[in-house]
């Protein structure tokens, strides 16, 4: 279906223009999903009849020549910890599988303001703690690309569903690279904004100093267009910031000329796989030839930044998932006593292995004793890994770099193995610790035909620089309009 | 840094889980390789170090106390386990 692979700009001026209707574009869509998505596994909950209705209404105010919205008719996919109101918010969790919240996420506010068209809420790994939506309790979701393969995780849902065109674009959310990992191993566009940049307002916190939500897309300009509706103050998020959000698409194409680019020797080393590291550096010359400048630069405490991460990330999600106790919303356990039996018993069979495995590392880190040790400790490495960035931002305008060592694994190969696992994010974990923006963009594909991600770094609350150099490569590359065979 | 069943019972407690003894002794022995991996930590200097807690450089941010509408309670409670009139309803909390 050619109407489907398009993207999300290209649909919406043929919705626009009245070349195409949204309700059969949504009808077409749903067609697809019901023919590919048993395969795939993409989603958890579809919305088909919410999107026909809300297409039919977008289809008369076009037709009424009324004013429409940034994302007019556009098709968008969410991943399934982000609220959605009234319908089912599970993050691929027990404990929350019967959960409609009463409240949008700010996010969900905002794309509902510029008409686009929920589709459905997409798998993920449980409460977005793994690299391989492997960990999520109601199914495994398949790389479209190899379907022996993980599509990469904790937004694997929403890449694998862009990938193989059932959405045009999706939200996804990073705590550490869970965004620009996925996006990297699907062969589609993944941008995690600066933290602040976006509400993190009804997004299910996992650890609050590092989570953010960010887009999901075919190609760069659908990144900035979508980074542009979603960005903004929100009063009900005191950490977003008050920074005017620029139109990203406007000087998209200033291209990188005398643009200087930093090299860090780091996440050049030891693991990196050779197809991955044939496809950056061929990245690297175009960008050469495109008038940039390549600069060597040094991040030296990259090795450290996994074990700051998960000493941080799960300190604060041991903390942020204490809510969870059969209360207010979710799962409680059945045949119940007292009320630490309703606790116990409600956790114990509400969460994941993986979910317990870090809240108890998160629990131990912060406890008596062992505080100094574990959290203050890597709350210091933390800051001088932040301090490697700002000392590199003086000299360069961005870092590039491979977004993971690797490109799509093999279902199970590390389902066993957390510290395999974790290491597979070595190099997208560095930009949550400090904050800074990231975007990961198709580059190339190993021997097996894997796709591989190209990861650009500014400084923060530079994303329309980042958005300018992602875009000049893509211009002149076509990897990112390659298709998985379906 | 290794753990033993008992440091991991604890955590557990901690945690409010109640594991069995296969998932015990698998923890045991997941946790103590992550905890090894994260003693590499130590070999950086970090005692002239401030602690990094949060990305941006923000100070508390404040607002006017101003009175305005919730989510309705009925909606809230509607999603609940169990309740009881305006309540949430638990399981006996004194013996």
């Amino acid at each position: 279906m050619k109407l489907l692979s398009f993207t999300a700009l290209q649909i919406k001026r043929k919705i626009l223009s009245r070349e195409v209707l949204t309700a059969d574009l949504i009808k077409n869509l749903f067609e697809r999903i019901y023919k590919v998505d048993p395969v795939i596994q993409s989603f958890l909950t579809l919305n088909e009849d919410d999107a026909i209705n809300k297409a039919e209404e977008i289809d008369k105010k076009i037709a009424n020549n009324e004013n429409v919205g940034l994302l007019a008719g556009i098709p968008i996919a969410i991943k399934d910890n982000i609220c959605t109101k009234d319908l089912t918010t599970t993050c691929a969790s027990k404990i929350l599988r019967s959960f409609t919240p009463p409240y949008n996420a700010f996010v969900i506010k905002r794309l509902l303001e510029e008409d686009s068209i929920i589709i459905g809420k997409t798998n993920l790994d449980e409460f977005a703690m793994g690299s391989s939506t492997e960990n999520s309790s109601y199914k495994i979701t398949r790389n479209p690309y190899n379907l022996n393969c993980v599509p990469g995780g904790s937004s694997g849902g929403s890449t694998a569903a862009v990938s193989a065109d059932l959405a045009f674009m999706a939200l996804g959310s990073e705590t550490g690279g869970s965004i620009r990992q996925p996006a990297a191993l699907c062969g589609v566009v993944g941008l995690k904004p600066t933290y602040g940049r976006v509400s993190r307002y009804g997004l299910v916190a996992f650890g609050s100093s590092l989570d953010q939500i960010g887009p999901v897309t075919k190609d760069v300009s659908d990144a900035a267009l979508l980074l542009r509706v979603i960005a903004g103050r929100d009063k009900r998020d005191s950490t977003c910031a008050d920074i005017a959000v620029p139109d990203y698409l406007k000087d998209i194409d200033d291209g990188v000329k005398d643009i200087k680019i930093g090299i860090p020797a780091e996440y050049f080393g030891e693991g990196l796989e050779d197809d991955v590291r044939a496809a950056v550096d061929n990245s690297l010359k175009i960008y050469e030839k495109l008038g940039a400048k390549i600069v060597d630069v040094s991040l030296p405490h990259t090795e450290y930044a996994v074990a700051v991460y998960y000493i941080v990330a799960n300190a604060e999600a041991s903390s942020n998932l204490s809510r969870f106790d059969g209360v207010r919303y979710g799962f409680r356990a059945n045949d119940i006593k007292g009320i630490d039996e309703m606790y116990c018993r409600s956790r114990s069979e509400g969460f994941g292995k993986e979910v317990k495995r870090r809240i108890m590392l998160g629990n131990y880190a912060l406890s008596s004793g062992y505080y100094d040790a574990y959290y203050l400790k890597a709350s210091k490495v933390r800051n001088l890994i932040k301090k490697d960035f700002d000392a590199v931002f003086e000299k360069v305008d961005c870092i590039v770099c491979p977004t993971s060592p690797v490109p799509a694994f093999k279902i199970g190969d590390r389902f066993e193995k957390p510290l395999e696992m974790y290491l597979s994010d070595i190099y997208t974990i560095p930009a949550n610790l400090s904050g800074i923006p990231g975007i990961s963009i198709p580059c190339g594909f190993s021997k097996e035909g894997l796709p591989i991600g190209l990861q650009i770094l500014t400084n923060r609350f530079e994303e329309a620089k980042m958005l300018q150099i992602a875009y000049a490569f893509e211009r002149e590359t076509d990897f990112h309009m390659k298709k998985p065979k379906l | 840094m290794s753990l033993d069943i008992r440091e991991i019972e604890y955590i557990a407690s901690l945690s409010k889980f109640v594991l069995n003894d296969e998932e015990k002794r698998v923890f045991v022995s997941q946790l103590g390789e992550v905890l090894l991996y994260i003693e590499k930590l130590n070999q950086l200097d970090t005692e002239n170090v401030v602690p990094l807690v949060h990305p941006l450089n923000m100070v508390n941010v404040f607002r006017e106390d101003e009175q305005k509408e919730s989510i309705c309670r009925e909606k809230v409670q509607s999603i609940a386990p169990s309740t009881m009139g305006a309540f949430f309803k638990v399981p006996k909390v004194l013996e």
